[in-house]
């Protein structure tokens, strides 16, 4: 057994896997199946101020390897999370990542604010929605907006903050440093990439929103890029997601440069994903001489 | 809810294209309710496949789901065979209203939404009328099964080729006058349930439905199965994997 545990920003994870904002929900859906203090962490379903209907169905599209979501951040507000979700999540030995999305620099540092003080871990600050029409894209994909918000969510919040970057942009390390210049404590990418499907026989779009967010192992050599390029572009730590299914997936996804990973979509081909991913990446660890997971990141040795 | 690799130990053709599965499983057979539903692995596709349960065996630990073939996914999962074993996550969502006070029940079943009526069928046994519709004879599955249950069987197609020719709701309107049910289920294209509710609505009659949606996570984390709903304060999306499958027609915006 090697030791799994990272620490991210202070913040003791005992192993590396967290699951994906918007892919299981607050965790209580999977609990039957195995106790949530399995896991190091959970990224909680994007939080709005108010509470947010989200886009008309259909929501989903399958593609080769994974799929689309145009979900558009339905949730319960910040009220409800903090009065009914965290409470319960507070007694299930697991880090909390809060993630928030606001539709103006405002609203982003409001949200932030309302978690000072609470059992909240670290505040996710997503500026990378593709599924919104305020914020989300919009702030993401500019090098100076995603300073700003980053600028008026660090100021807002005691807490430690990661932002998560969007995947569709030219430069996504420009963005990162741009973001590390402002405050940010940590980076955490990717958000899906926007995609799209067409039904042959309707000529219509799958999706009712026409276009949608890519997710699952399609997009897994895209967020290995990525997380590469930014590690190499700031100072900052790196978490690493898009398109983790397996243990040797998080494995590479660490040598690339990222020191806590969360996985999503995975979840929705095998419930039990994010456990049976920490068990291989404890059966890697062991085969390969590997005592202590902090070893293996960043350790790619490019050409 | 329980997700495991479980043996199929009958496959039978009901029609060219729809299969017939029975799997062993203990767990989910004891938890699962008439109108819940389970999501499987299609061998060589990411998302799982939504499909009802048509029959529970509680004695035996079994549980038989009958599916179409419509696409790649449903094509690949017919290709399993006795023997072979089936990746099941379930059971899912919450099913029909079992009640044993109710006296009279209607069932309805519009083509290949019939399969979870069956399991409703044989709690009601002879307290439930069936009224079953299918385009034409050769693709009528299950009446073997509703008669079994002890349900009173009323089978509509649209050629006229087996039973009456016409719609299952004019078949509705008729069972209704002959004798006015508790409480009305219905499963099947939408045409047909809305169709159904408005009918039930029209006699103040209960009625529940089953829905379908595209489908990701399948248990109510993911929320991307959304249907509207309205409960009386204004219009909101709620999730058919977990607020549903079955549905209190009154709540559904269809
Ligand atoms: C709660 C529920 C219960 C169901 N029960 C049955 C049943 O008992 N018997 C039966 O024959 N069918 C049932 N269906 C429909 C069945 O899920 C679809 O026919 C099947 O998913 C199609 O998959 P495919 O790969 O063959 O088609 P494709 O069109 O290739 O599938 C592409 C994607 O769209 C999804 N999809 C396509 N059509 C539907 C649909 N109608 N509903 C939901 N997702 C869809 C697929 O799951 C897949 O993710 C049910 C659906 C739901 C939501
Ligand atoms: C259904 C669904 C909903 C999502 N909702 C959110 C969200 O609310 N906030 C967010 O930052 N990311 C959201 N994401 C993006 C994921 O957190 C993750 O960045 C992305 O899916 C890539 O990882 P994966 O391939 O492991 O799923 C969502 C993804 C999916 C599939
Ligand atoms: S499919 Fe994920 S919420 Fe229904």
């Amino acid at each position: 057994m090697a030791n799994l545990g990272v620490d991210f920003l202070g913040i003791k994870f005992k192993n590396p896997i967290v699951t994906a904002s918007g892919a299981y929900g607050y965790g209580r859906e999977y609990e039957s199946l195995y106790p949530l203090s399995r896991l190091g962490g959970i990224s909680t379903k994007g939080t709005t101020i108010n509470v947010k209907d989200g886009n008309p169905p259909p929501r989903i599209a399958e593609t080769p390897m994974g799929m689309l979501n145009s979900v558009g951040l339905q949730n319960g507000g910040i009220d409800k999370f903090l009065n009914y979700e965290l409470p319960n999540l507070m007694t299930k030995d697991i880090r909390i990542i809060a993630n928030i999305a606001g539709s103006t620099v405002e609203e982003c540092a409001l949200l932030a604010s309302k978690l000072n003080g609470t059992a909240v871990d670290m505040i996710e600050l997503n500026i990378s929605c593709p599924n919104v029409k305020q914020g989300g894209a919009a702030f993401g994909t500019d090098a100076k907006i995603a300073g700003e918000v980053t600028r008026a969510v660090r100021d807002a919040s005691s807490l430690p903050l990661m932002v998560k970057l969007s995947p569709n942009v030219t430069s996504i390390s420009e963005i990162a440093k741009s973001v590390e210049a402002n405050g940010a404590d940590a980076v955490s990418l990717i958000n899906t990439l926007l995609g799209m499907r067409i039904d042959i026989s309707t000529r219509r779009p799958v999706l009712k929103n026409n276009v949608g967010g890519l997710s699952g192992p399609a997009v897994f050599p895209i967020a290995v890029r990525m997380v590469w390029q930014v590690s190499n572009a700031v100072k900052i730590p790196v978490c690493g997601m898009g398109g983790i299914s397996c243990g040797e997936d998080a494995v590479e996804m660490m040598m690339a440069g990222a020191s806590l990973l969360q996985v999503g979509a995975a979840i929705f081909n095998d419930a039990y994903a994010p456990v049976k991913i920490i068990d291989e990446m404890n059966e890697w660890c062991d085969k390969n001489g590997v005592t202590d997971i902090n070893e293996i990141i960043g350790t790619v040795r490019p050409w | 809810m329980f997700q495991n690799k479980y043996e199929i130990i009958k496959k039978k053709m009901l029609s060219y294209d729809i299969v017939d599965f029975t799997v062993k499983s203990k767990e989910i057979s004891n938890a699962a309710t008439a109108g819940q539903f389970v999501h499987i692995s299609a061998p060589g596709f990411f998302l799982r496949r939504p499909i009802s349960i048509c029959e529970i065996g509680k004695a035996d630990g079994t549980l038989r789901i009958v599916f179409q073939i419509r696409g790649k996914g449903t094509d690949s999962l017919s290709k399993l065979n006795e023997g072979e074993k089936m990746d099941i996550l379930g059971p899912l969502g919450h099913g029909f209203t079992t009640n044993d006070r109710l006296n009279s029940v209607i069932l309805i079943g519009g083509g290949i939404g019939t399969p979870p009526m069956l399991e409703l069928a044989k709690f009601y046994g002879d307290k439930a009328r069936v009224i079953t519709g299918f385009k034409t004879k050769e693709l009528s599955i299950l009446s073997g099964d509703f008669k079994y249950a002890g349900a009173q069987l009323f089978e509509c197609t649209d050629d006229g080729s087996l039973g009456r020719k016409g719609f299952v709701t004019e078949e509705l309107r008729e069972q209704i006058q002959i004798k006015k049910p508790d409480m009305v289920f219905a499963c099947g294209p939408v045409v047909m349930l809305k169709g159904v509710k408005q009918i039930c609505e029209e006699h103040g009659i209960l009625c529940e439905i089953s829905l379908e949606e595209r489908m990701a996570c399948g248990v109510g984390a993911c929320l991307g199965c959304a249907v509207k709903l309205d409960k009386g304060e204004g219009e909101f999306y709620g999730h058919v994997c977990k607020d549903g499958p079955v549905f209190s027609s009154k709540e559904v915006v269809l």
